[in-house]
């Protein structure tokens, strides 16, 4: 009886998430496979019956170049990323309690930045107008008629810029729990300070950097605005191309089947990590318990 | 033993990476001239014309509304989700709830537009305020859960127990003890909710109808559309809103955090 009342307690605070979640995130995803196969009608919505077409229709050539690149700028923009993320939240993690605090704030504010404002602000900065250009030409460093707006490397600096503050936080978060004495301890038995770093310090924060990289790595593939307003027609990403499916000529199968491209781009690393975790995990049980 | 200064270097050219393009665009908005670049003298005009375009003011309106409803939705399927996730850790369901609350962070923000516009068009639901409202709530749930839930491992369940030993019903002892004890998590929880809601753009965009434009999407198409300076003095006027939020949430934690530790 007792049982009886946990078990429907326990359905009654799980259900209104878990049927809200059901209806406005499962069945959506679902929905994005299985409209995929059907025909677009010429109103911009959804025709009848099925078809094959769509999916045959991604072959094309000009889809695969986009994949590529999407692909590379993504691995691109998360390894530029992880290079300055690490020593950043090493930095936070080793400064004295006052400063530290001080540190995560001024990490954490760009975070809950308004995403569109911070990728507008490079626009206005990389303009032909603006700060860095002109500075640039002053300093000889930059031709007059350089373009240093809409083209791939604008694209991967701002999603440097954007991605950074979510990498910074779990390492910092990762490197906290860090014993530093184990540091100390490797130099005193004489490593020097980047072999205690590359073989003591980055396997201690593990956890923190498989976030990090997921945290920038699957956002940066489904990236959309960044390309859309500092990229050029070169640097086009998938994202630019489902945008175009539904705002520009209203093809939402054809939308639907680039998604399930973008959706099998984010499993892969998911799955990745997940199988990587498990082998981890069967190595050094005792890590990971005291981990979590 | 000598620490490496690398990691501080760093660190300083990262803040100063994060700070200098938002610095410059706070500068801009006080520029007179048309174009940033050159400074033509301290001005307020750009401001003065924004307080004059009523379609910003229309916008911060619905920006505001939906936030507001989608801070009270959130807040009570996440907290509910968070004490399921809490009360029955060890069960299988919950397991699976878990999940669930969690992927959609995961999840690019495009692939749930996309996802979302394809379930309200096969539904027939006309874009609008209310689909822009579902697409918020699916998205804040998961982090207003994870939050609570954070809240209530830290929390000493036996003082439900004592109140219920006194006499209180299990209700009384929810509203009376769990509920104040829980309330900076929920605070937190709902700024970040509020915020989530205030700044989204991408999923906005694709479940947006006409007569639904938020301030986010009114921004895009400042951009899009010939880059005024207003821009600037909005994005100002944002930014500050978005220090203030984070200081008073950053704030909220540690009290909380203190309460916690009595």
């Amino acid at each position: 009886m007792k049982r009886l009342r946990k078990r429907a307690q326990e359905l009654l605070l799980t259900a209104p998430s878990f049927v809200w979640l059901s209806l406005f995130f499962l069945i959506p995803t679902a929905l994005v496979f299985i409209l995929a196969f059907r025909p677009a009608d010429p109103f911009g919505g959804i025709g009848k019956g099925w078809t094959t077409a769509t999916i045959k229709g991604l072959a094309d050539p000009q889809y695969l170049a986009i994949a590529l690149r999407t692909l590379w700028v993504s691995f691109l923009s998360t390894g530029i990323c992880m290079l300055l993320a690490v020593p950043t939240g090493y930095a936070v993690a080793r400064a004295s309690e006052r400063r530290r605090n001080m540190l995560l704030l001024l990490v954490i504010v760009p975070f809950w930045t308004s995403f569109l404002i911070r990728v507008f602000a490079w626009k206005s900065i990389l303009h032909p107008e603006g700060f860095m250009k002109k500075g640039l030409v002053l300093l000889g460093l930059a031709d007059p008629s350089s373009q240093l707006l809409y083209n791939l490397g604008a694209v991967i600096m701002v999603t440097v810029y954007t991605f950074l503050p979510f990498a910074i936080l779990p390492i910092y978060a990762a490197a906290e729990k860090f014993d530093f004495r184990l540091i100390e301890a490797a130099r005193d038995l004489g490593a020097t300070s980047f072999e205690a770093f590359r073989k003591i310090f980055l396997p201690g924060i593990r956890q923190g950097l498989i976030t990090a990289v997921l945290v920038v790595f699957i956002p940066a593939l489904g990236s959309y605005i960044i390309p859309d307003i500092v990229g050029g027609p070169g640097s086009e990403l998938l994202g630019n191309k489902i945008a175009q499916r539904v705002f520009v000529d209203r093809n939402l199968p054809l939308a639907g089947g680039l998604s399930i491209v973008l959706i099998l781009a984010v499993l892969a690393p998911l799955l990745a990590v997940l199988a990587l975790q498990g082998k981890g995990s069967r190595i050094a049980p005792k890590r990971e318990e005291t981990e979590t | 033993m000598k620490r490496s200064r690398f990691p501080f270097i760093v660190t300083g050219f990262v803040l100063v990476f994060f700070y200098l393009p938002i610095l410059f665009l706070v500068v801009d908005s006080f520029n007179a001239s048309r174009f940033g670049g050159a400074w033509r003298g301290f001005s307020f005009k750009w401001y003065e014309r924004l307080f004059h375009e009523p379609a910003i003011w229309e916008a911060a309106k619905n920006t505001l509304f939906i936030a507001v409803v989608v801070t009270f939705l959130s807040l009570v399927l996440g907290t509910v989700s968070a004490l399921a996730l809490h009360r029955f850790a060890k069960s299988r369901l919950q397991r699976f709830h878990y999940t669930l609350i969690y992927t959609p962070l995961v999840v690019p923000e495009i692939l749930m537009g996309i996802s979302l516009l394809m379930a309200f068009v096969a539904a027939g639901v006309r874009l609008g305020m209310a689909t822009i409202i579902l697409a918020h709530v699916t998205f804040c749930v998961s982090y207003v859960a994870l939050v609570v839930l954070g809240r209530l491992q830290d929390f000493d369940f036996t003082i439900i127990e004592a109140a219920r030993d006194l006499g209180a019903t299990g209700w009384q002892a929810a509203r009376r003890v769990l509920l104040p004890m829980l309330a900076p998590g929920l605070a937190a929880a709902g700024l970040i909710a509020f915020t989530l809601s205030v700044d989204d753009f991408v999923i906005t965009f694709f479940v947006a109808g006409p007569g639904s434009t938020t301030l986010p999407i009114r921004v895009y198409s400042m951009i899009k559309h010939g880059a005024t300076p207003m821009i600037n003095a909005l994005s100002t006027l944002l930014l500050a809103l978005t220090f203030t939020t984070v200081i008073v949430s950053q704030r909220l934690s540690k009290s909380g955090a203190m309460e916690g530790g009595q």
